[in-house]
């Protein structure tokens, strides 16, 4: 103990020192600095809003969104060709972008470009020459190895300038066209409209749908609650992959049909959520106090209950809207959704795989795009699921 | 807990009764007939058809007929395949089907599992953040844009393993990889969740506390406790390999269900087309509900009930 | 009386987003061998801090010990590795945490989280581990133990679990148990029952307990020494009886007089106002100035040293220094500090 009673002595001392005597007086009051709130206040949105922009990847997909939004509308007007302008002269043309097209980015050369095998190298060119058209002028020959006599052992690629070998040098096909002629570009940005359409009003209709058996279910609880559960017990039992296909197997193929079938199947999830949540606030504090004060049940559930599930609401229309976009390109894709000559992404991904081998960029350009929009979906959504969350706000 | 099991087994008959009855007043609904159009029948013989499929009974006694069959087990004639119950096509196909959904939920589960440890054990870190970005992925893109990617890569042009069919086993590495992707990445997002919450748990506290090793805090204490309720993600990942299947099997040219299902919509094969969709309902009503009852298995605390002595 | 721990000077910050947190900043004390120290304060103290600092448990990187050492039996702490730390975490050094509801594993039964400790660090095997887990539900008071070691922890009540949390804790005879707020979560006559078991096993087992509070009821009952800590530092120390009979420092003088007691009939409970301080900002001077009724003006410019009041009592608070004024502890403080005197005991 001894040692501590020095040390102590020691800073005594040491700091005694420069205590001047004058200060040894009961200090004055001041305001009470203790209660005040060091950080500034903010609203809870305010809160969420700035935790969501500073997620990168969200704030991105947003801004990619909505340059897709508006291109699907504006898109097929960038250039003249219509949407279902057949003209089999022209079919298979791949992608030629001006200025684009001069850069060595592969894709948008308007060439259409492949290896050929043979045991020599004039076996592999005749490959290559009979695959395009028999058009010598028009294909470059570039010789990969020559070969020994053997089988497959040459190689050549060849590059056919298929815009010159049909006379159309000064048309350009942004995108391409398909097997009868179309334009991609055009057809592409429809079909983008198409799916996206049929998933924002299937979303939308199913939210509404959803919230309101939900909400009812939970803020009256008791036997409405009972009942309204069991029903819907029932019903999510029943796999909406199997009633949506009962669906499209009964209704005319269509815009409409689909998103009945969507709808359908797409609120009970929103329903769940919502009643759980409902149930949740129904019995905290603030509810109470406005029954107290003797508000109106209608009052309650718009002014109080709505703007608390409102982030939960529009979180689960985030991941609904994929979920749609997946079921009208996989309906499509099996033919019971949109047939063709409507583009949609999903005939347009289907048309897209029968031509794989030969001219793949039929199949890359929509699958790029539906995974584009869903990929943003899924980001906005957990971006908005952590910007609502109390505990990553920071 | 004999109660809850009962009150799940009622329910699920309630509903494949439901999804059944649907079915059967739906089909009756459409056109289409054993008959086709080019044969040229004679009235009589159309008769004798109609008679035969008992298309000429009362509707309610079908009814009676299709849910007795149901329950037998046959599940009608094909109108493509005339003479072919349609139990029959079906069972010849299973075997592609349930061998790729089988290798897909398992390879695709493991490899889930591992990612979204991983991801939790360096949290924030680099690791975490591409184990993210690879699961985003796998829930976002629709898995017959992978299987596009990986025939054309792969099998066209790489020629490492075959564009289409099925015989050997390298036949069903493509469209195993291009199924197993939604697992995967659900799995992987699941256990990362799970995991970091688990790792920031009192009992992880007091596991430390004890002296216990790094490697025995993560999987002896963490991952058991994450995983069990991995079990709920397995409904999801079921919807996707069914219809993945249909989509997959179309792509890559595999005998299975799914293709079988795509060709009797355009056939316009009703019984069939019924018949595999009846198929699936069963299938997906049954695994939740395994589901359920396993989960009250595994989950020590819903096994043997609390009894605060 | 030999230091078992001996805490020099402590410093420990969190880098948060907003900027560095300083939670312990110069925390010196000392803990001997079989002896209990009671460590007291609000939220926010540091006092959980302290004691997470000694296991090593400190959460990184967000958590730094800027400055000091700790000794336990003469070798820094600080200084040892994550896998030297183990060795010591759960033998030498175990720990006591405050919510029983979520503190055991419960997937894992509990026998199994007994024996965990035992087969790593006395290296039994799994039946003299067994043997040793049933011996300790006894001891801890726990009925049927042979039966309960294959329970799961879902099928003990709060008072139960936490014994089992203390037959882990005790399993491989530590020399010091550190005990943060163990009672806290449960009902009184549970609290009573575990302060009971805890002493009569320091009893047999000779260890140390550091003993964190922020009930001075508690204290009365279990502890040998006191340090009251505010704002990441120690404002006053000493026997249990100096804290209770002579206590020197407002905010001590504040803990007392807010404590009900049976016989206080009139005066309001003397409350101390406001709130802690922000340890972003930590004040300058006394971090109890603002809400110090018989603050100094000096209390506002410069933070008061160590203030020795006898061999084992020190303050931190200007008004021990010989130029202070003589101010008197509250009436209602010295009524307590008289019925302490009287019942000739504790509270």
């Amino acid at each position: 103990m001894e040692g501590t009673t020095a040390d102590m002595e020691k800073m005594k001392h040491s700091s005694t020192e420069s205590a001047p005597k004058e200060l040894f007086v009961l200090a004055q009051q001041k305001e009470d600095t203790s209660e005040k709130i060091s950080g500034p206040s903010r609203t809870f949105f305010q809160d969420a809003r700035r935790t969501f922009f500073k997620n990168k990847f969200a704030v991105l997909s947003v801004i990619l969104l909505i340059i897709i939004i508006i291109m699907s509308f504006v898109g097929p007007t960038m250039n003249d060709h219509g949407i279902d302008d057949q003209d089999l002269a022209r079919a298979k043309m791949p992608a030629r972008v001006p200025v684009l097209e001069n850069l060595p980015i592969p894709g948008f050369e308007g060439v259409l470009r492949d290896e050929f095998k043979g045991s020599n190298v004039e076996e592999a060119t005749n490959n290559a020459y009979s695959r395009y058209d028999n058009q010598k002028d028009f294909i470059d020959i570039e010789v990969l190895s020559e070969g020994d006599g053997s089988k497959n052992s040459a190689e050549v690629r060849a590059t056919y300038r298929v815009y010159e070998a049909k006379g159309m040098e000064d048309e350009y096909f942004w995108l391409g066209t398909d097997s009868l002629g179309r334009d991609q570009w055009t057809r592409l940005w429809e079909g983008t409209k198409v799916s996206l359409l049929i998933a924002f009003i299937a979303a939308l209709i199913s939210l509404v749908i959803g919230v309101a058996y939900g909400g009812i279910a939970g803020y009256y609880g008791g036997k409405v609650d009972d009942v309204l559960m069991r029903i819907l017990e029932v019903l999510v039992g029943i796999p909406s992959l199997v009633v949506i296909l009962l669906m499209m197997l009964v209704l005319d193929p269509g815009i409409t049909s689909i998103v009945i079938a969507l709808t359908i199947t797409g609120w009970t999830g929103m329903a769940r959520i919502v009643r759980g949540e409902v149930m949740k606030l129904k019995n905290q504090e603030f509810v109470l106090a406005a029954r107290t004060l003797g508000q109106s049940n209608k009052r309650i559930i718009i002014k109080h209950l709505l703007p608390n599930i409102s982030g939960i609401i529009i979180i689960n229309t985030m991941f609904t809207i994929p979920d749609a976009i997946f079921f009208e390109a996989f309906l499509s894709f099996i033919g019971l959704g949109i047939t063709p000559p409507q583009a949609s992404l999903g005939t347009l991904i289907n048309t897209g795989f029968d031509n794989i081998m030969l001219y793949p960029y039929m199949l890359w350009f929509p699958a790029i795009m539906i995974s584009v929009i869903m990929i943003a979906f899924n980001l906005i959504g957990d971006g908005l699921r952590d910007a609502f969350d109390p505990k990553m706000h920071k | 807990m004999v109660r809850y099991v009962l009150r799940r087994v009622v329910y699920m008959l309630i509903t494949l009764f439901i999804i059944a009855t649907l079915s059967f007043f739906l089909m009756k609904m459409l056109p289409g007939s054993p008959l086709n159009a080019e044969d040229k029948l004679s009235e009589e013989q159309k008769q004798i058809v109609l008679e035969k499929y008992g298309l000429n009974d009362p509707v309610p006694v079908q009814y009676v007929n299709y849910l007795a069959g149901l329950v037998k087990g046959d599940l009608g004639i094909s109108f493509a395949f005339s003479n072919t119950p349609v139990t029959d096509i079906l069972m010849d196909r299973i075997g592609p089907s349930a061998q790729l959904g089988a290798q897909a939920l398992v390879v695709g589960t493991i490899l889930g599992v591992l990612l979204g440890l991983i991801a939790a054990v360096f949290h924030n870190g680099f690791l975490d953040y591409t184990s993210t970005i690879i699961a985003v992925i796998g829930t976002s893109i629709p898995n017959f844009v992978f299987a596009g990617i990986l025939q054309y890569f792969f099998a066209s042009e790489l020629q490492w393993f075959p564009v289409a069919l099925w015989g050997d086993f390298k036949h069903t590495v493509l469209p195993t990889m291009a199924l197993m992707i939604f697992p995967m990445a659900t799995a992987a997002r699941f256990v990362r969740t799970e995991m970091v919450e688990v790792m920031g748990s009192n009992y992880i506290k007091t596991a430390r506390a004890k002296g216990i090793g790094e490697v025995g805090i993560v999987f002896k204490h963490g991952l058991r406790n994450a995983l069990i309720p991995l079990i709920t993600v397995i409904g999801p990942m079921a919807v996707s390999l069914m219809t993945g299947s249909m989509v997959i099997e179309q792509i890559f040219a595999i005998p299975g269900i799914g293709e079988q299902f795509v060709n009797s919509v355009i056939m316009n094969d009703y019984p069939t087309i019924m018949g595999t969709t009846l198929l699936f309902a069963a299938l997906f009503v049954a695994i939740i509900l395994i589901i359920d009852l396993l989960y009250g298995l595994i989950d020590p605390r819903i096994r043997i009930g609390g009894n605060n002595s | 009386m030999s230091k078992l721990l001996e805490v020099k000077d402590l410093r420990v910050s969190f880098h948060t987003y907003n900027g560095e947190v300083q939670a312990v900043r110069g925390v010196n004390f000392h803990v001997n061998k079989g002896e209990t120290l009671a460590i007291v304060g609000e939220s926010g103290s540091g006092k959980s801090v302290t004691t997470s600092a000694i296991m090593g448990l400190l959460p990184k990187p967000q958590a730094e010990i800027k400055s000091g050492q700790i000794l336990f039996e003469g070798e820094d702490l600080v200084k040892k590795s994550n896998k030297e730390m183990q060795k010591i975490r759960g033998a030498d050094i175990s720990m006591v945490f405050q919510d029983p509801m979520t503190s055991l594993n419960p997937t894992m039964k509990v026998g199994n989280q007994i024996m965990e400790g035992l087969i790593k660090h006395q290296g039994m095997s799994r039946t003299e581990a067994r043997k040793k887990a049933v011996e300790l539900l006894d001891q801890v008071g726990i009925p049927h133990p042979e039966v309960r070691i294959n329970q799961y922890p879902h099928q003990f009540s709060g008072g139960m679990r936490q014994r089992v949390v203390i037959a882990i804790a005790l399993a491989c005879n530590p020399k010091l148990l550190i005990a943060d707020e163990p009672t806290t979560a449960l009902d009184v006559t549970i609290q009573a029952q575990i302060l009971e078991l805890m002493k009569d096993i320091q009893k047999q087992t000779e260890s140390a307990i550091i003993f964190i509070t922020h009930d001075l009821g508690v204290v009365a009952n279990v502890a040998d020494r006191v340090a009251v800590m505010y704002a990441g530092k120690i404002v006053e120390m000493g026997t249990v009886d100096d804290i209770f009979y002579d206590p020197r420092h407002p905010y001590t003088w504040g803990l007392l007089g807010s404590m009900p007691t049976l016989d206080s009939e009139e005066e309001e409970l003397y409350a101390i106002p406001g709130s802690p301080p922000d340890m972003l900002n930590p004040p300058k001077g006394d971090a109890f100035a603002p809400r110090n009724k018989f603050a100094l003006e000096i209390d506002l410019v410069k933070e008061p040293p160590m203030f020795q009041i006898s061999d084992t009592h020190y303050a931190a608070t200007w008004l021990l220094h010989e130029h202070a004024p003589k101010i008197e502890p509250p009436a209602s403080v010295k009524k307590r500090m008289e019925g302490f005197a009287k019942t000739g005991g504790k509270a």
